[in-house]
Formats: structure tokens, C-alpha cells, sequence
């Protein structure tokens, strides 16, 4: 599922013209210089490079390996030592360190978070340009295309994204591997949808059918004035979609798919093994928790930013 | 408007704890109905881990299905309480020919079946020979896996040859003769286990359909049990809950509450929840981190003489596990009492050997593998063994009576592996069906967290079972030992299979397939006004013996 | 409008015969096989053999797929291998569940959430707005099994306010009829039931209405805030108009439509939502049962159920389309 949220801005500008459209300045430069005077943008920036620095920087952070489960003769069924000097956030319940693991637990949600989005995109996005290109520029044999391809999304679309991906990770087994995939392929669709739409609606404006008048090839046309129109709103998606994807690994977790190391530093992992030590040790729970919620808060704040600033109608 | 509640999101918190408050309070009062209405008499409500699978027992073997048959059905054989050992029932004293193949049987006299039929030495014989004559349709593992298993085949279908049962002769009304065509030392004690009740001739012919696509769904086996044990059927609301009525005309100690309800919980701490909000007063299977909380908050903990073990298996068609040595070496890395401490509830006993103490042919004078990693290092220099990758295969999403903690105990033992020079490459599958699948089903996999509860006194319960013929999860071909336990098993009574039993355990842990790891205790939590439950190492648990308050 | 829902209804039939198909494939190719999961650790060659014999899972995939849609053609979904219940049935008397939980958890959405919207929509820029926004930021964010884990840990494991399994205590003696639990204790009057099972919906409710609530929140706040500065409704202020009039008849029903629309889409991510907050717990409905079936490999309950979730799903989105076309005559043409 994806979290569509609503712009948050204000009132449109009275003169339906944008500021940069008068003095001329780029698309990008411009969003760029929105982004930058927008408060709750620059927090979900801020918590989007600590997170990937976090992530990247994790062995610099902490001297111990993830998932080492060395200390676990320290650990009995009813007590988790709690932080010392020597362990700064206590031991998780497995034995390991649990700065370690959530140092890594970071990399692990940017590796799963990323790759998985890659997929989705790069798939959903060619199944709807596609659909889109030849729907737009195709005449009737494009639109059958169109439809057909349309119609295999909607079957993707028929059960609800949470449950695709457990049908998909059930199949491939427990790795990770199959974990990026499921949620990459439930992915898909919104991005053929996304793609499509912009693709079509591109395809009945002027310049379009100017350029179509003119005889430039169809697949020119496409390649090097619609499909670049239509970055934008699909980076704004990817962003948004990342801070689902980390919320869906952590679902797929729970659910017992995924990795077969259960000590494995991976924020969803952690959730599921801390629940039955919640008397002992709540902080199990609640820092991998916690730390899911922030970091999609961070990519979905940065995703909706992004949106506004690149979306004509609110620029002032 | 109070300037602190201004804000919607304190006064949405207000009006949420408001209600909470409201709600708590009238969770209050339903606490304090039930333990009024149960003073002496009640209702008495349980928490098993899943619902029963149907209401006759012969078609089952798991042990929800059999916590509610167990209320309902008695068999002519029971327990001891608190132990394995067979004791009478509905037969008060039996005796058995010298060559072990005719069983004599004194019936009770003054047991009526909850329809008001006899039970009778007849009854008895239209059991036996139902069994027996089960429809081919009926013959499969699902279905009726305790009498194939057994008694080895029935009157018709491909094992029909290998069939032990001869004939049932009722003499008397209180006498009957079960005739057998092999000596079946373990007969008696199998004769306690649930799947072997006598159930009501009449109730059977009017309502159970044995030949039925899937006898499960049939009138008797959703709505229509009939028995002689000291609770009635009362309904099943599939998916909610069972109840069973106080049988009034019980031939035995009357149940002191009313009515007892059986609900289905799957996850062992929504169990512990729902005990400690009042909502059950009973449940099975603890986990061993609710246990300490628990009796913090004045829960009473019963615990089972475990009847089980939990091992960790080799499988020999993978190198380096084909190599004695290196199986030594990894017993010796072990740390079984570390192992313990971290993953199972307190009480419980490391393991000598595959079979639990209390179990025929159990002995102390078997070989050990101390632990003791400077030997284990050096027997792994012997063997070229040293830095080898193990495949070690775990189960998640489970938690058995007899492995309350795969996770932890992988974890704990996988230190203790790499501590001695060994690299792990952790492998983990669904319970059910894929571990089970991969461990039993195919030659991939490395070594293995398994482990068996007993379901009757009988020796061959546990090593038979392990060891008795080639298997995948194994690996290995030693004739002797298969040949050793078919004898075994052979011998016409339990005493002259003690000795030949002791040396087999001997025998196996010289040769070390596995090594087992310890039998863990198995966990009941109850309310504190519940008195006189009286757990049972085989689950023999039947509850006209609780009083509440 | 006929013509509307027949065409879409048409349009859901080739969808639903390739899911069909589709689920069939994808539960044989789930690794494992249902006799194994049937039998457990009981499991020996010759049993596992003679069960796949006696449900046929050792004759050719093709062979078994006509058996298939030969039954389904005649109305006949199949029985749990695990219960031998038919799976229509288990389906029927789980689905009131789930629904009852979707439903409340939809309410609870929409009675606090368009409010708090609204109010923070009027309030805009104060303190009020900035904690609103903020609390529904988070309320976005936070994984729903993660909330719902917290709730059931706090409220119900540690503090014992709030029962945290089953629908209903299991000391109460309550007549289900429909298997609506709180509606069947209101239509026999047996009160105690009624407000036992509605004790029993809060926290899976909370836990699964919180995303909705925050989505909710939003929207209504950014679509009041949008129409409040429309010229039409600074006409209204100028001719005079009472505040609460300029909101009633202006404001209110011309900001509703993205509400609706939002709320629409609630329901479908409820329905999904709820599959996962039934198994934190442990809320008998048609969730737990299908994580339950794909552990046991239960072929007949997993391509019934997924199948009948697909059509539900469809009809509610169908719905949810429907009901556009009833506020705004703009989108009627379909």
C-alpha cells in the first residue's frame, strides 16, 4: 500500500502564474529553493542523510559484528541485560550488542528499502510506459495494448499489496532475496499506474501532437520529450513508496518470512524477536519500532515536499 | 474549555482514557461474576493452542483434539496419575498369556455409556472390530495414524498381512479376550492412549460414518460423541469454543464444577493475557518467558514430568557429519546446561540419551561427551575437520512442548559451534510444513533441532521411531541397530525388553547419530482458586478432579 | 448508472477466472506439500504416499485443474484438508470478523478524524493545527503491527485494562446468529454480550483505524482549508452571512468530496489491514485462518479464501465508485 498523502500547503497563488515561470528559472532549481524554505522539509531531509549516513557509516560506528550473539550466556528466558558502559544499549535477546544491531539494522532497511523500490520501479515503470507510450502514440493497435497490459495490473490490483507479497514470498522462500522481490513486485503497480497516466495525459497535449504533426518518429517522441516530463513525479513516488517498502519488510518479518538468521540486525526481525521479552526489556520493541516509524516519517516528509515543490499548481 | 484539553489530539487522549477507564471497569465486573458463580460448581474454562480437529478421537493424533476427547472417552487402560505407567479403567484387571498373544480383560460392571447404553465386554469386541474393519478410505496416516502405526494393518487394504490383531471374544459381560496374531509388549500401555476409547456402539451406528469421504465432518465427529468419561458434550461453536456438561452419572469421582469451556489461543503470551485478565482460568504450553511474570502476579504454575527429548541431529549423507569423530567433537562443544539456562524453563534436565528417564530400558551407564571445547578442537585437528561449514537447520513460527524455543536454543548452540572452530550457516523454514519437509523428507540439510514427546510408555515409541529403519533425517545405514530394535520390539512382555532396551541406548550413544540435548518441562498456568488439576507427563489430564475456589 | 455497474462487473469476471488460474499455480508451487504439513512429525513415506493418493495430489497438475473447475463451475469451493470443513463455510463464518473489525475501525476513522480535521482546517497556523499535523504525520508512519503490538502490550499485557484475544469472553453464554457479534448480542437483547464483544473490538480497532484516522485528518483539513479561501465562500463572508451558516451550507459539503473519495480508499486498505491485525490478536476472522492455511499448505482454503478476499475487495472499490458518481454529477459518465 502506498501512503498518498495530501498536500499540506496552503491556498494557491492568486495569479496562477509561478514565481519561477516569471523570472525563468528551472524546474529543478526551483523546487530545490522551495524544498529549502519549507520547515517540515528540511526535517524529513535532515532525518533522510542520518539515516543513509547511519546506514553507510555503520562499521565506523561500532567496533562489534552484527548479529554475533556473543554474549548470549548472559540472556535466560526471563532477563536481558540492559546498557552498561561495555554495551550502550543493552544486549538484545539473542546475546548480541544492540547499538550493533540497530547501527546495521539502519543498513539493512536502506539495502531492502532501496533495492526493492529499484525493482518496482524499473518493472512497473517499463510496464506502464508501455502501456502509456503505445496507448498514446500506438492508434488502435497501441490501445489494445494497452488495455491488456492495464488488465494484468488490475489482477495485481484485485488483492490487497500486503497480501501479494506474502503470496510471493511464500513461494520464493526464506531469504532475502525473496523478501525484495515480493515487496518490488507489489510495487508494480502503482508505478504503471503512474507512469501510464502521465504518459497518456502527455499524450494529448500540443507539443505532442505538434511534434507528431511535424513527423517526428513516435518513438522519438517518447523517448526524448515525454519520458523525461514524467521523472519527476516518479522520483516524488519512489520516495514516498521507500518509506513503505521499509514498513513492508518489517510486516513481512512478522510474519516470519524473510532471512534465516534471526539474529540478523534487521529492524523488522527485531520487533518480532523482542515481543515475548516485553516484560523484561520493553526497549527491544520499542527502538527498532521507533527507529521504523522515524525513518519512514523522514522519506515520506522529503517525498511530500518534493511533490509540492515540483507540482505547478501550489508553486508561489 | 480547560486550556489543557484545547489541544484535539490531549483531548482525543482524554476521551481515550476516559473510556478505557469506563471499559476497565466493566471488565472488573465480569471478573467478579464468574468467581462469584463458582463456588463449588462453575465454570471451568481452558486455553489450548488450537481447536480440535473432530470429536472422535480414533481419527486424530494431535493433542488438542485429544484434550477434549480425554473429558469425554475412557479407554479400558489409563495411567497412574502423574506418570506413564498403565493403571485400570474401565478394565479393574487383565492378564496375558505366556507367549504374549492372548490378553485377558475384567471389565467394571456398574459403567453406563453417557446414552444410557451398557458398556460391556460386547461394547468392548464392537470397538476393536471396528477398528479393525476400517474402510480402505479410512486407512490413511491423517486419518488413523495411532491403530496403523500399532496394530500394523487392518482386514482390508495393502497391509492387511502385517495385521497383529486376530479377533476380540466377549465371554461375559464383564470379561473379553483380545486375541493377537504377534506379541505386542507395548498393548497395554497403548490401550491408555485417547485414540483407543471406547466409545458408544449405539451413538456409532446411528451417527458415525466410518466409509464417509472424510469421517471428520460426520454427525459424530462434529456434534455427537458419546462416551463414559465424567463430562458430556454439550456443543461446538467451530471457530469460539468447545463446552462439555458435568456428567451426573458418572461411574467414577463426579466432576466438582459444572460446565467446562475449551477456547483456542494460538500465541502463548495472548494465553498469558487473556489468564491474567480473567477471561480463562487455565492454559497448556507456557512459554518460558511468561513463566517468572506469571508467578510474580500470583499464578499458580503446574509443571509435567516431561515425557519427551529434544536432540540435535546429524544427518550423515552430508561430509563432514559422516565422520565419528566430528560428531564426537561437536558433543563435546556443546554446553548443554548453557543451553538450557537460555532457551528453557527452569527445572529442566539435560539429556544422556535419546529416551527420557522414566521410559523402559532408560540407563545411566551410557557413554557421555563432556563438555569440553579444548577436546573438541582437537578431535576436529584429528578429523581435518577444522573450519568446516555445518549447514544447521532450525524451525520458526513453532514452539513444541519438547522445543519451547528453537530460535534461542539455535542461537546458544551455534556460539558454541563457532566457539570451537566450526563456521554455521544458519538455515531456517516454516514449521509446517517446509522444516519438517526439508529435515524428514530430503537429504538437504546439515544438522538439525528436532525432538518427539511419547505417547505411551513404550520404548519403541521413541528409539523405533528415530532409529528403527533408514531415513532421511538421519542419513545413515546401521543394520545391527535396525536389527536390534526389530527384536526389540518383538519381545512379548516389558521385562524381557528392559535389558535388551538398555543395551540399545548403549548402542546408540556409541555411535552418537545425534546428540541429544535435554528434555524440557512442559508448562500449565492456572488462576489461583483453581485446586486439584493433576498434570500428566502423557497428557492424561481429566478434569473431575478441579474445583474452583 | 445500470449500465455503469453492469460494465463493471463484466470488467471484474476475466480479472477474477486469471486470478483463479493464477492462485491455482501458486499453491502448488509453494514449497511443501499439505500431506507432510498434515501428518507433522508423524510423517513416513508410505503415509505420505497414501495420503497424496487419497487426495488425488499425485495425479498430473492439468488433471487436478479440471477437477478444480469442474467443482467451482458447480458452486463447490472445496474442503480444508487440515478440518475437512467446507471452505465456503469457514469463509462465511470467519468473514463477519474481519468486516466487524473493518468497519469499527472505519468509524472510529471517520467520527474523530473529520472533526479534528476540520478544527485544525479552522485553526489553521495555531497550536492546535501544528499538533494536529504533527500527530498525524506520526499516525502515517507508524507500522500497523508495531502499533498494534504496543497497544496489546501495554494496555492488555501490563496494565490488564483491555482483553487482548478472541472476540469474546468465553464465559459468556452468547446466541450468534449472523456471527456479527456485537449486532447479534443488540438483536437478542442480551446486553452483556453485546458490550463484551464491542470491549473486545477497541484495541484491534485503534490499532488498525490509525492510519485511516491520520489519513483522514488530512485530507479534511487540507480540502476545508482549501475551499475556505475559494472566492465563493469570501462572497458569502462579505454579504454577511453567520459563520456557522458560511460552514454548514458552503464549506462543509463542497470539502466533503475528497473526504469521500479518501474514505473510499480507506475501505479497501482496511480490508487488507485487518488480515494483519487479526493475527497480533488473535481476533477469529478470515485473516488468522489464511496465515494459518499457508503454514499448513491447506490448497482449498487458500485459493477459496484469496479468491473470495479478491471479490470482496472488487466490491468495495466497486462501491466506493458508485458512490462518487452519487456526490459529484461531474463524474457520472463512468
Amino acid at each position: 500500500m502506498t501512503v498518498t498523502l495530501p498536500p499540506a500547503g496552503g491556498p494557491p497563488a492568486s495569479l496562477g502564474v509561478a514565481e519561477d515561470e516569471v523570472h525563468g528559472v528551472s524546474l529543478w532549481r526551483g523546487a530545490l529553493h522551495r524544498v529549502r524554505r519549507n520547515p517540515t522539509a528540511i526535517a524529513g531531509a535532515v532525518i533522510v542523510l542520518a539515516f543513509v549516513v547511519i546506514a553507510l557509516a555503520a562499521p565506523l560506528l561500532t567496533q562489534y559484528r552484527p548479529g554475533s550473539a556473543q554474549w548470549s550466556g548472559q540472556v535466560t528466558p526471563s532477563s536481558v541485560p540492559g546498557p552498561s558502559a561495555d554495551h550502550w544499549l543493552g544486549l538484545d535477546r539473542f546475546g548480541s550488542d544492540m547499538w550493533t544491531q540497530m547501527v546495521y539494522g539502519a543498513r539493512q532497511s536502506l539495502v531492502y528499502g532501496v533495492v526493492s523500490t529499484a525493482i518496482g520501479l524499473t518493472a512497473g515503470a517499463t510496464l506502464g510506459a508501455l502501456a502509456g507510450g503505445f496507448g498514446a502514440v500506438g492508434g488502435r493497435f497501441g490501445i489494445w495494448v494497452d488495455s491488456f497490459l492495464m488488465r494484468c495490473v488490475d489482477v495485481m490490483l484485485s488483492i490487497p499489496s500486503l497480501l501479494l507479497a506474502v503470496s510471493i514470498a511464500a513461494v520464493l522462500g526464506q531469504n532475502s532475496y525473496a523478501v525484495m522481490i515480493a515487496i518490488g513486485a507489489a510495487q508494480v503497480p502503482i508505478f504503471a499506474r503512474l507512469l501510464r497516466g502521465s504518459m497518456l495525459s502527455q499524450g494529448r497535449s500540443d507539443y505532442v501532437l505538434a511534434a507528431d504533426a511535424l513527423g517526428l518518429r513516435k518513438g522519438r517522441i517518447v523517448m526524448s520529450h515525454v519520458l523525461p516530463n514524467s521523472v519527476g513525479p516518479t522520483i516524488v513516488q519512489a520516495t514516498l513508496n521507500l518509506a513503505t517498502a521499509i514498513i513492508e519488510v518489517a510486516a513481512l518479518s512478522y510474519l516470519g518470512l524473510g532471512s534465516s538468521d534471526p539474529a540478523i540486525a534487521e529492524w523488522g526481525r527485531m520487533l518480532v524477536a523482542a515481543q515475548d521479552r516485553f516484560d523484561a526489556a520493553p526497549r527491544l520493541a520499542v527502538l527498532p519500532g521507533v527507529a521504523i516509524a522515524i525513518t519512514a516519517l523522514g522519506f515520506t516528509l522529503f517525498g511530500e515536499a518534493l511533490r509540492e515543490a515540483l507540482d505547478p499548481r501550489t508553486r508561489r | 474549555m480547560p486550556a489543557f484539553l484545547k489541544s484535539p489530539l490531549r483531548r482525543g487522549t482524554a476521551v481515550l482514557a476516559i473510556a478505557a477507564l469506563a471499559l476497565t471497569g466493566c471488565a472488573q465486573s465480569e471478573r467478579d461474576d464468574s468467581s462469584e458463580s463458582s463456588e463449588g460448581g462453575g465454570t471451568f474454562v481452558f486455553a489450548g493452542s488450537a481447536e480440535p480437529v473432530a470429536l472422535d478421537p480414533f481419527f486424530a493424533s494431535d493433542g488438542e483434539t485429544f484434550r477434549v476427547s480425554r473429558q469425554i472417552f475412557e479407554g479400558l487402560v489409563g495411567t497412574k496419575p502423574g506418570t506413564a505407567d498403565p493403571a485400570p479403567l474401565l478394565a479393574t484387571d487383565w492378564s496375558v498369556s505366556d507367549d504374549g498373544l492372548t490378553y485377558t480383560f475384567t471389565l467394571r460392571d456398574d459403567v453406563k455409556f453417557q446414552d444410557d447404553s451398557d458398556f460391556d465386554a460386547e461394547a468392548v469386541c464392537f470397538n476393536f472390530d471396528r477398528w479393525y474393519n476400517m474402510p480402505e478410505s479410512a486407512q490413511t496416516d491423517d486419518l488413523t495414524y495411532y491403530y496403523a502405526t500399532l496394530f500394523r494393518g487392518f482386514k482390508t487394504g495393502p497391509r492387511a498381512d502385517e495385521a497383529i490383531y486376530d479377533s476380540c471374544s466377549a465371554d461375559s459381560p464383564t470379561e473379553a479376550t483380545i486375541t493377537l496374531k504377534k506379541p505386542f509388549a507395548g498393548f497395554l500401555a497403548a490401550m491408555s492412549m485417547p485414540a483407543f476409547s471406547m466409545q458408544s456402539p449405539t451413538a456409532l451406528e446411528e451417527y458415525q460414518d466410518d466409509a464417509a469421504s472424510n469421517p471428520r465432518t460426520t454427525e459424530y465427529s462434529t456434534a455427537h460423541p458419546v462416551g463414559t468419561g465424567p463430562f458430556t458434550f454439550g456443543k461446538w461453536e467451530r471457530g469460539k469454543q468447545v463446552t462439555l456438561e458435568a456428567n451426573a452419572d458418572y461411574w467414577g469421582e463426579k466432576p466438582a464444577i459444572d460446565q467446562a469451556v475449551i477456547v483456542a489461543i494460538d500465541d502463548p503470551k495472548a494465553r498469558a493475557a487473556a489468564l491474567a485478565n480473567g477471561e480463562i482460568d487455565g492454559f497448556d504450553l507456557v512459554g518460558p518467558a511468561d513463566i517468572a511474570s506469571l508467578e510474580d502476579q500470583g499464578f499458580q504454575i503446574e509443571n509435567r514430568d516431561p515425557f519427551n527429548v529434544l536432540y540435535l541431529g546429524m544427518n550423515q549423507k552430508v561430509k563432514p557429519l559422516d565422520d565419528p569423530l566430528v560428531r564426537q567433537a561437536i558433543a563435546h562443544a556443546l554446553d548443554k546446561d548453557g543451553i538450557v539456562n537460555a532457551s528453557m524453563p527452569e527445572g529442566t534436565e539435560t539429556a544422556l540419551e535419546f529416551v527420557p528417564p522414566t521410559v523402559t530400558g532408560y540407563t545411566e551407564d551410557v557413554t557421555t561427551y563432556e563438555y569440553d571445547p579444548d577436546k573438541a578442537r582437537q578431535l576436529l585437528e584429528q578429523a581435518g575437520a577444522v573450519g568446516a561449514t555445518i549447514e544447521f537447520n532450525y524451525p520458526t513460527g513453532v514452539s513444541r512442548p519438547y522445543m519451547p524455543q528453537p530460535e534461542d536454543t539455535f542461537n546458544v548452540i551455534r556460539s558454541q559451534l563457532e566457539a570451537v572452530g566450526l563456521k554455521v550457516k544458519p538455515t531456517a523454514d516454516q514449521w509446517d510444513p517446509d522444516y519438517l519437509e526439508k529435515i524428514q523428507g530430503t537429504a538437504k540439510h546439515g544438522i538439525h533441532l528436532l525432538g518427539w514427546t511419547g505417547d505411551y510408555n513404550d520404548t519403541d515409541n521413541f528409539l523405533g521411531v528415530f532409529f528403527g529403519t533408514p531415513t532421511a533425517e538421519w542419513g545413515f545405514t546401521n543394520q545391527k541397530l535396525f536389527d536390534d530394535l526389530k527384536e526389540a520390539r518383538g519381545l512379548p512382555t516389558v521385562e524381557e525388553q528392559k535389558p535388551v532396551y538398555e543395551k540399545i541406548n548403549q548402542e546408540v550413544m556409541d555411535y552418537l547419530p545425534g546428540v541429544p540435548l535435554a528434555h524440557p518441562v512442559p508448562s500449565l498456568a492456572f488462576s489461583p482458586d483453581v485446586q486439584g488439576y493433576q498434570p500428566s507427563p502423557v497428557q492424561d489430564e481429566v478434569w473431575n478432579t478441579i474445583s474452583i475456589g | 448508472m445500470l449500465r455503469f455497474v453492469l460494465r463493471r462487473l463484466a470488467q471484474m469476471v476475466p480479472v477474477l477466472v486469471g486470478l483463479s488460474l493464477l492462485l491455482f499455480a501458486w499453491v502448488r508451487a509453494l514449497p511443501g506439500d499439505p500431506a507432510r504439513a498434515l501428518l507433522g512429525e508423524r510423517a513416513t513415506p508410505e503415509g505420505l504416499a497414501r495420503v497424496n493418493e487419497a487426495y488425488g495430489f499425485d495425479q498430473p497438475v492439468l488433471a487436478q485443474y479440471f477437477i478444480y473447475v469442474k467443482a467451482l463451475l458447480q458452486g463447490d469451493f472445496g474442503a480444508s484438508i487440515q478440518t475437512g470443513q467446507p471452505v465456503m463455510d469457514s469463509f462465511l463464518e470467519r468473514f463477519p470478523a474481519t468486516i466487524e473489525l473493518g468497519l469499527t475501525a472505519l468509524l472510529l476513522a471517520v467520527v474523530v478524524g473529520v472533526p479534528l480535521g476540520y478544527l485544525a482546517a479552522r485553526h489553521q497556523g495555531r497550536l492546535l493545527d501544528t499538533v494536529v499535523v504533527s500527530g498525524s504525520l506520526l499516525g502515517v508512519v507508524t507500522p500497523v503491527f508495531f502499533l498494534a503490538i504496543l497497544l496489546k502490550l501495554v494496555f492488555a499485557d501490563t496494565l490488564h485494562w483491555l482483553p487482548t484475544a478472541l472476540r469474546q469472553n468465553p464465559r459468556i453464554d452468547a446466541t450468534h446468529i449472523t456471527n456479527f457479534y456485537v449486532l447479534d448480542g443488540l438483536l437478542t437483547q442480551e446486553w452483556d454480550a453485546a458490550w463484551d464483544a464491542m470491549v473486545h473490538l477497541v484495541l484491534p480497532a485503534i490499532a488498525l483505524g490509525t492510519i485511516p484516522l491520520a489519513i483522514i485528518v488530512r485530507i479534511t483539513r487540507a480540502s476545508v482549508a482549501e475551499v475556505m479561501h475559494e472566492d465563493y465562500v469570501r462572497t458569502a463572508e462579505a454579504k454577511g452571512l453567520a459563520a456557522s451558516t458560511i460552514s454548514r451550507r458552503h464549506v462543509l459539503r463542497n470539502a466533503l468530496l475528497p473526504v469521500v473519495t479518501t474514505i473510499g480508499l480507506q475501505a479497501g486498505l482496511l480490508f487488507a489491514g485487518a488480515v494483519l491485525t487479526e493475527t497480533v490478536f488473535a481476533f477469529n476472522g478470515i485473516g488468522q485462518y489464511l496465515f494459518e492455511a499457508i503454514g499448513r499448505r491447506d490448497y482449498p482454503v487458500l485459493q477459496g479464501f484469496i479468491l473470495f478476499i479478491a471479490i470482496v475487495y472488487s466490491l468495495i472499490n466497486l462501491l466506493v465508485d458508485l458512490s462518487y458518481g452519487l456526490i459529484d454529477p461531474r463524474v457520472r459518465t463512468g
